[in-house]
């Protein structure tokens, strides 16, 4: 039992953390590009890459927190430009090996040991050499907090029952949310013409939104976490990341549902018959790509909050990571990329500790562990890819899929 | 170019902690026989005492080849000499310090054997007059890195355009090797349309097979090559079977059938990782030495390994050209479904392709380990796969022998780009940035034709 408690809380602490609310964010960017404007990106990390310089040397610098931002958005900024005049007249899969080259340029570059003065070469920068400028901010006080403040060590003395019914209690919320949001889908589904449902589709919202809140309460009423308040790898950290993350969302959110956002679905679906009527593929998808690679640098940024700017671990891996991620949470959707980042590296740690605690180490050493999962993953994505292309929250109809 | 001269490293290695200690019972003895002794300049050992003195020791020469009787002149942070002492037999020279902070050491030329001087210093611990610097703290004992080299030493080691002439052979080399890798991949293009993330691992597993076949099994090393490559070619003929065929069937769109091969390298590399580890593995641990043709020199597994590929090579190439089944997969490449009207089994052609490709990609993963890693490593085709697509792209989308021409072009631009004046890092960003400037220029590719697309 303990173990599986050990296990269940590593999960969550991945889950939260701001590395992965990082790479949400920039899976939300590369949702724009392949999801909506079917865009090949492979090359989303070196915009990670780009704005995470950008933000550190800044910082090294003295050069004041809102700016440093802004320098790493601009790089980012730029970085699109340079990848899109070239590209996006081709053909879809010369823009995948040209983002993809790109982003590794970019990482080569950072690796330069001419360059160990800015970038700190293959060893990259010292997270205390920046962070400081972010981390002094906190408003957030000193101190140790915990996830929910009121917990099940407040009930009956911490028993293990009260646990496990706090537990029940989110898997419950969790099979009410996917039942209402079947419904939803259903009644949304403009091929269906009678509603078959009672639930108005203002009120099922609204309960889907309630069984989501109280299911995370009882998640944490079940397994609170607890972190320094502030500090490098505290609460204020994460507080601001998964803030980030909800920005990005409603963001995009807004920029899908505008008639903008449909320029750029139909800019995936058939780009000649928007030629036809006029309208400007290349800018389209030029800002497209401005705008996909700005969350990338954002996520970038916001994933060297908590560790330090190292070249190789923002190269290919994170990029592949990220589109495993946005096709498990379904492209094209609003709230896919979150669910599927959250959802990609909690199941990785879930396969990796779950194995590292149960398979003899004869059979597979800790190290072992770690590699295995990444072949999960891989496998995952496989078969993700075959058998349900459209993700968990993703409309097979909507999603044609072919560049 | 490194035999040719000669760096003896002192002190680089000397004191590490604790040794002092323990080295200081046997270094009793020879100290009392010193003391007393006439030499003011002669070394004499020095043990640090907390807070009073810091020692600066070291060695000229390695510990096998010691250079005694040097004048080894110790100066301060001002320049001026505070000491000088003559190394002892065994090379050893050492200061005693009683205060804090940077110091000078610089060898006396005078007293250096004949043909020998010592070698600058490199920039971080470079002092004025070719003098390395130190920082002494008091408690504790430094060592200097002081080197000596032969006189005629010079940097370069041979001259520009001998250097030229060694990369060209090294860029024919790659571009060779990677000609046979690219080969596949843009036949499987030209075919299927798809751009497969996953052909680099089929480089790594004929290294990792060969290593296999070869070190660990003791096969015979010709025996392994052909071997290794009849089994990557039947895991490329297992794949299409069991994997693309019926992704075909059920008509996945070409963007899905590309994410597929990239989870496919993702899961692939790991489980390189997993079973054979994350080192850099040998496929053959003898030395087949080394053949030289006036400035270029060469290993003779080179010789062999650039013999196999155009061998291979002209091979396809002869396919392509001249028999019906080549002429049916250029067929299949120019119009799937012309192809098939025509009566052409594109099924079989494609599976014939996954074939080829795969073992040309086997052959060239033992290729690339016996010469050019020196070693397979799980990574060691995902680090080639950005340069065979930049070469497959280069030449020309799915045309074989644009991936051909490409191929020795990245070849050559890689090997070249150091002589040439990138910095050693850089040579594998500026073959990715030329097909980038490329695609600006020519976006069909060098021997692909113009095509209107969008």
């Amino acid at each position: 039992m303990d173990t599986i408690l050990e296990i269940l809380s590593a999960v969550i602490r991945e889950a939260i953390s701001p590395g992965t609310a990082a790479v949400a964010i920039a899976v939300i960017g590369l949702n724009l590009h392949f999801g909506y404007t079917g865009l090949l990106n492979f090359g989303q990390s070196g915009f990670m890459l780009l704005g995470a310089y950008g933000f550190a040397i800044s910082l090294v610098h003295d050069i004041p927190l809102p700016l440093a931002v802004l320098i790493g958005l601009g790089l980012a900024f730029v970085f699109a430009l340079v990848l899109g005049i070239p590209t996006l007249q081709l053909r879809g899969d010369y823009l995948a090996i040209v983002t993809i080259s790109a982003a590794e340029i970019i990482r080569f570059v950072g690796r330069l040991s001419t360059l160990k003065d800015l970038t700190g070469g293959a060893q990259g920068i010292q997270g205390r050499t920046y962070q400081p400028a972010f981390v002094d901010l906190s408003f957030f006080g000193d101190g140790a907090w915990t996830l929910a403040p009121f917990n099940y060590t407040d009930v009956a003395g911490g028993a293990g029952w009260v646990r496990a019914l706090g537990g029940l209690v989110f898997v419950v919320c969790v099979v009410a949310t996917v039942i209402v949001g079947r419904r939803l889908k259903r009644a949304a589904d403009p091929t269906r013409t009678a509603p078959r449902t009672g639930l108005d589709g203002t009120l099922g919202k609204v309960l889907a939104a309630v069984l989501v809140l109280v299911g995370l309460y009882a998640l944490f009423f079940a397994m609170p976490v607890t972190y320094g308040r502030s500090g490098v790898n505290g609460w204020w950290v994460r507080a601001v990341a998964w803030t980030l993350v909800a920005l990005s969302t409603l963001v995009v959110y807004l920029l899908v549902r505008s008639p903008w956002g449909r320029l750029l679905r139909g800019v995936r679906e058939d780009e000649d018959a928007m030629r036809s009527l006029g309208r400007n593929v290349f800018a389209v998808k030029m800002q497209s790509l401005v705008i996909g690679g700005l969350f990338g640098a954002l996520g970038g940024m916001v994933y060297v909050l908590a560790s330090t700017v190292q070249p190789d671990a923002l190269g290919r891996q994170i990029t592949f990571f990220s589109y495993t991620a946005l096709l498990l949470g379904g492209a094209a959707t609003i709230l896919g990329p979150v669910l599927g980042t959250v959802l990609f590296f909690s199941a990785r740690i879930l396969i990796r500790e779950s194995a590292r605690a149960w398979v003899p180490d004869s059979i597979m050493s800790t190290q072992q562990t770690e590699q295995f999962s990444f072949v999960v993953v891989g496998v995952a994505l496989v078969l993700l890819v075959i058998f349900r292309p459209q993700g968990i929250l993703g409309n097979k109809r909507e999603l044609r899929f072919n560049v | 170019m490194k035999s040719r001269h000669h760096v003896r490293t002192a002190g680089a290695r000397a004191v590490r902690k604790g040794l002092v200690g323990t080295m200081l019972l046997g270094l009793l003895l020879p100290l009392l026989l010193l003391v007393g002794g006439s030499s003011a300049s002669a070394a004499t050992l020095c043990l640090p005492k907390p807070d009073e003195t810091g020692c600066i020791s070291g060695t000229v020469g390695s510990r096998s080849d010691p250079v005694a009787g040097v004048d080894v002149i110790l100066r301060d942070a001002q320049g001026a000499d505070v000491e000088t002492v003559t190394t002892e037999e065994d090379g050893k020279f050492s200061f005693t310090v009683t205060e804090a902070g940077d110091y000078f050491v610089v060898l006396d030329d005078e007293t250096l054997p004949d043909g020998l001087e010592q070698q600058p210093p490199r920039a971080a611990i470079a002092g004025p007059d070719g003098s390395v610097k130190v920082t002494a703290k008091l408690g504790s004992a430094v060592s200097p890195i002081v080197e000596v080299r032969d006189q005629d030493y010079d940097a370069g080691g041979e001259s520009f355009s001998d250097q030229i002439a060694q990369s060209v052979v090294n860029g024919l080399r790659l571009g060779l090797l990677l000609a046979l890798a690219s080969l596949g991949l843009s036949l499987i293009y030209g075919t299927t349309g798809l751009s497969n993330f996953s052909h680099a691992e089929l480089v790594t597993l004929g290294g990792m097979v060969a290593y296999g076949l070869v070190n660990l099994a003791g096969m015979n090393l010709w025996l392994g090559i052909v071997a290794t490559t009849i089994l990557c070619a039947g895991v490329g003929y297992v794949q299409d079977r069991l994997l693309w065929q019926p992704l075909r069937r059920r008509g996945l769109g070409l963007t899905q059938l590309m994410i597929v091969t990239i989870g496919l390298a993702l899961a692939a590399q790991y489980a390189y990782q997993y079973f054979v580890g994350a080192s850099l593995q040998k496929v053959v641990v003898r030395d087949f030495g080394t053949t030289s043709f006036g400035p270029v020199t060469l290993t003779n597994l080179s010789f062999l390994a650039m013999g196999v590929a155009i061998v291979a090579i002209a091979l396809v190439g002869f396919v392509l050209v001249k028999t019906r089944i080549g002429q049916a997969t250029r067929a299949v490449s120019d119009n799937p479904a012309l192809a098939a009207a025509s009566g052409i089994d594109v099924d079989k052609i494609i599976r014939l392709v996954w074939t080829a490709a795969a073992g040309l990609a086997g052959l060239a993963g033992v290729l690339y380990a016996l010469v050019i890693s020196n070693g397979i490593r799980w990574d060691t085709g995902m680090q080639i796969l950005l340069l065979l697509f930049a070469a497959v792209t280069l030449g020309g989308l799915g045309t074989a022998f644009g991936a051909f021409v490409g191929s020795i072009i990245i070849g050559l631009v890689v090997e070249l780009a150091g002589p040439l004046g990138a910095p050693g890092d850089l040579k594998y960003a500026v073959a990715l940035a030329i097909l980038i400037v490329l695609l600006l220029v020519r976006p069909q590719g060098i021997l692909g034709r113009a095509e209107r697309v969008g």
